[in-house]
């Protein structure tokens, strides 16, 4: 960063950031990269909405700051959708009527991801405690519970 | 056996949704040219004395009520509420100006700068203080935005006669929707055309609100619906209320402007589910059966009326909730006070209303030393009985069937034996009942829906209706209603988003009525049209609303006839044990039964009863919103909690089928019913655990540790 650039990877492809350090990651992705999957519910850490996965390890986009993340390797929503295991989950999804109105659900997929890469076969109790932080107004969960163990089962071997 | 219509499907939206895809409005329109920022009045009660304002930078503005065209009120169902506030102020969070754009910091800065001088007055805080006419009158003669009466069989008898009388008050508070997209617009002119996108409930509320404040024809208001990341009745008339503004702002500035509240402005100063205080006093005979029920029941409405008068209807129609009771007499009351306005929140006035019957039955139990379960049956509707307001119960009524289907499930009558010598342990049980539709004559006389079906020339046939997707998946069931009538795949039927330039009025996206009442024209069009059915022409249905013929007429002036077309019916179990060091309550099963016509997608269905559930027991339990000096001291989603997937068990459901004649597919409502037995079933598994009776949600440790401290 000794040029003042912040250098990450999104979605696997490099990019070079010059703007102002103390931009929020969240509006970047949003704003500049066009990354509207990532959602802003609260801006406040607390929603799960922006969630994104940063060095692999689930975060909230709005509490990141542009300076943190040099040399990082960033994913979405954008770029978990193109990849198999990303499917598997939006599928499951979709098939276990775990969506209702969605504003969650980007956030809520990427927080799938993040169970399943730690536990590929996660009990009821991981699951709920890995995406304890992902609010849902409208499932009351259980279908999103079904989801993830669904994209286990069918995705064997993804994780 | 379950209807073929039943048979899930994958929701049509469920793919962009999960993806990331579906672009709500903050997507769609991510940069603007201009951003507006709403500047709030800082007090709750006063007049306005002077007004202080900053330079502007070139491109910036500030918009109050002079820039007003027309006149400076929205039209909801009463014209009270003011676009800006220019005079006089009553809440902290109405409306002052809008100050617009490029740049959010600027804006910021200008907003700081604004100042006024206010003078105040003592806010209207309690029921009783709005009562006591506190600092002089705010609305009418007495401070009630509406006041409803019912007399059902005769009260001053029965109570002269009676054994016993027993009474008791009950609470219910706040509650914030917290939908996961904020209040979200943006507004621009087009020619001589006002165009607004929203994420919104009723695009053609929107549209009539704002007739008065641009003093222009509904015809050059367009309203566009914008994907929409839940409402649950917030999306309903608030958008009229930040469309005002907007509206008044793009028409003095004639430039694309967003309006997208952060999530601290929305919990702050949107409108919130309204607080009950319900008294209910019984007549009792000596054998301890019920007599005549009085009741008083008052809603506290917060500044402005909005669509409280429709709240108190439905919350008065269903208090008597699914009992026969041959006496009762109603009086409901809705009160002005200085809290931000309340307003339409799923259930709409019945669970306020349930909580407070279903919590009285348990106490007349309780003290009459009875079964609570056991003391219910006797009241139990059946079919023909009569309800609260003369009219009549037209469907079987099939609780006996839903009773014993929840007994076996939840294991209740053995729990409930069990837990009487076990401490801390509890459950409970609740009934509930929802009317589909609006209320009375509203769909004949008021809404008068419409919708059209129209088909290419490659035979694909789309949906035109003002109902729109929120969540609840009308954008697929409505789908699976016209493909079924056709006999053609889903996937050649399409929903229209709906847009006021294209789609007919089909009635607001509110009172469960989507699926029972339009969905209803949705399939009697494509019915129609499969009788017409010319393979590769275009063709067009208009299928106007027509009010079934089996109802008793509704009698708006003495409140009498039926007041809904049919019931969605409900019973719920909760089982929950109390810590007793902390008074922290773990639920420990979740049980429903629903009987909602015919379920159209048995796994939607489900969604929004585990939704409603879950949501419903958050209002019990988790979701204090405590108003103090003006303002909600659970400010942001840090402190006022909703349900985590950590918070409560999974919920075991079933539902019973009972076609409804005048339903799409016999369908009747589903998305609010399901928001109105967990409470009370709450309250009573509560109740139980700690040997007290609850009267109050949402129930707090710090209030169960008084209780248990205090003794009875």
């Amino acid at each position: 960063m000794k040029d003042g650039k912040i250098r990450f990877t999104l979605n696997g492809r490099d990019v070079v950031y010059e703007d102002s350090p103390l931009r929020r990651l969240l509006d970047v992705l949003r704003e500049d990269l066009g990354e509207t999957g990532v959602k802003e519910g609260c801006g406040e850490g607390e929603c799960g909405a922006c969630s994104i996965l940063l060095n692999g390890k689930l975060v909230n986009s709005c509490m990141i700051a542009m300076g943190t993340i040099h040399e990082k390797e960033l994913m979405t929503i954008e770029g978990l959708r193109e990849t198999e295991q990303g499917k598997c989950i939006i599928d499951a999804f979709a098939d276990a009527g775990a969506v209702q109105c969605g504003f969650c659900i980007p956030g809520m997929v990427m927080a799938a991801q993040s169970v399943l890469q730690d536990a590929p076969r996660p009990s009821e109790e991981e699951i709920r405690k890995g995406i304890s932080g992902n609010l849902c107004r409208c499932t009351g969960y259980d279908q999103i519970v079904q989801a993830v163990q669904m994209a286990s089962e069918k995705g064997a071997g993804l994780w | 056996m379950p209807h073929s219509i039943s048979t899930s499907v994958r929701r049509k939206d469920a793919v962009a949704k999960a993806a990331g895809t579906m672009e709500y409005l903050a997507d769609q329109f991510p940069v603007s040219p201009l951003h507006g920022k709403c500047y709030y009045s800082s007090i709750s009660r006063g007049t306005i004395e002077s007004v202080s304002l900053p330079e502007l930078p070139e491109g910036y503005y500030i918009v109050g009520a002079d820039d007003i065209q027309g006149v400076n009120r929205l039209h909801m169902i009463i014209e009270d509420w003011p676009v800006f506030a220019d005079k006089e102020v009553r809440y902290l969070g109405q409306i002052i100006f809008l100050v617009v754009g490029p740049e959010k910091d600027v804006i910021l800065d200008l907003h700081k700068q604004i100042q006024i001088t206010y003078r105040e007055l003592t806010p209207c805080i309690t029921l009783e203080e709005s009562t006591a006419l506190l600092e002089g009158v705010q609305h009418g003669e007495d401070n009630v935005f509406t006041r409803y009466d019912i007399h059902h069989g005769q009260v001053e008898y029965p109570f002269e006669k009676a054994h016993r009388i027993l009474e008791k008050e009950y609470y219910t508070g706040h509650q914030e929707h917290v939908y996961m997209e904020p209040q979200s617009l943006f507004a621009h002119w087009e020619e001589d055309t006002f165009i607004l996108h929203a994420s919104a409930q009723c695009p053609f509320y929107i549209r009539k609100s704002l007739v008065n404040a641009l003093g222009m024809d509904k015809e050059k208001i367009r309203i566009i619906q914008t994907p929409t990341g839940g409402a649950f009745g917030g999306k309903e008339h608030f958008p009229d209320v930040l469309a005002g503004p907007l509206a008044v702002a793009v028409c003095k500035i004639k430039k694309p402007i967003k309006l997208v509240l952060d999530r601290k402005e929305d919990m702050a100063y949107s409108i919130k589910r309204h607080p009950s205080a319900i008294h209910i006093r019984t007549a009792l005979d000596k054998d301890g059966r019920i007599l005549a029920h009085d009741i008083d029941l008052r809603l506290d409405g917060g500044a402005f009326a909005s669509c409280s008068a429709v709240v108190l209807a439905r919350a008065v129609f269903t208090v008597g909730n699914v009992y026969n009771i041959n006496n009762i007499r109603i009086c409901g009351r809705v009160f002005c006070t200085n809290k931000p306005p309340s307003d339409a929140f799923r259930g709409f006035g019945a669970p306020q209303a349930i909580f407070a019957m279903e919590s009285h039955m348990n106490f007349l139990a309780y003290a009459l030393g009875i079964d609570p379960l056991a003391f219910r049956q006797p009241y139990l509707m059946k079919q023909g009985d009569p309800t609260s307001t003369d009219g009549k119960i037209h469907e079987e009524v099939m609780l006996p069937e839903m009773t014993r289907r929840i007994l076996e499930m939840s294991g209740y009558e053995k729990k409930y034996q069990d837990y009487k010598t076990r401490p801390n342990w509890g459950i409970g049980l609740s009934y509930f009942f929802h009317g589909s539709g609006f209320t009375g004559n509203g769909e004949r006389d008021l809404i008068k829906a419409r919708i059209y079906l129209k088909k290419n020339r490659k035979d694909q046939v789309f949906i035109y209706g003002s109902n729109v997707e929120m969540g609840q998946g009308i954008s697929t069931t409505f789908c699976k209603v016209a493909s079924k009538a056709l006999d053609i795949p889903i996937d050649q039927v399409h929903f229209v988003e709906p847009d006021t330039e294209i789609v007919p009025d089909s009635g607001p996206t509110v009172a469960s009525r989507s699926i029972s009442v339009v969905g209803f024209l949705v399939q009697k069009a494509a019915k129609r049209l499969k009788a017409e059915w010319k393979s590769g022409e275009d063709q067009s249905i208009i299928q106007d609303y027509e009010a079934p013929t089996h109802m008793v007429p509704w009698d708006q002036e003495t409140l009498t006839g039926d007041a809904y077309p049919a019931y969605s019916w409900g019973v719920n179990v909760i089982e929950v044990e109390v810590d007793p060091l902390s008074y922290e309550v773990n639920t420990k099963g979740i049980w429903g039964v629903y009987e909602m016509g015919v379920p159209i997608d048995r796994q939607i269905v489900e969604g929004q009863i585990i939704g409603g559930m879950i949501q419903a027991l958050g209002y019990s339990y988790l979701e204090k919103l405590e108003f103090s000096q003006g303002r909600f001291r659970q400010a942001t989603m840090s402190d006022y909690m909703i349900p985590t997937s950590m918070d409560f068990p999974t919920t075991q459901c079933d539902i019973v089928d009972n076609p409804f004649e005048y339903g799409a597919f016999g369908a009747k409502g589903a998305g609010e019913m399901v928001f109105d037995g967990a409470a009370p079933a709450f309250g009573a598994a509560v109740s139980q655990a700690v040997d007290t009776i609850i009267d109050e949600v949402p129930v707090l440790p710090e209030t169960l540790m008084e209780l248990t401290d205090e003794g009875r």
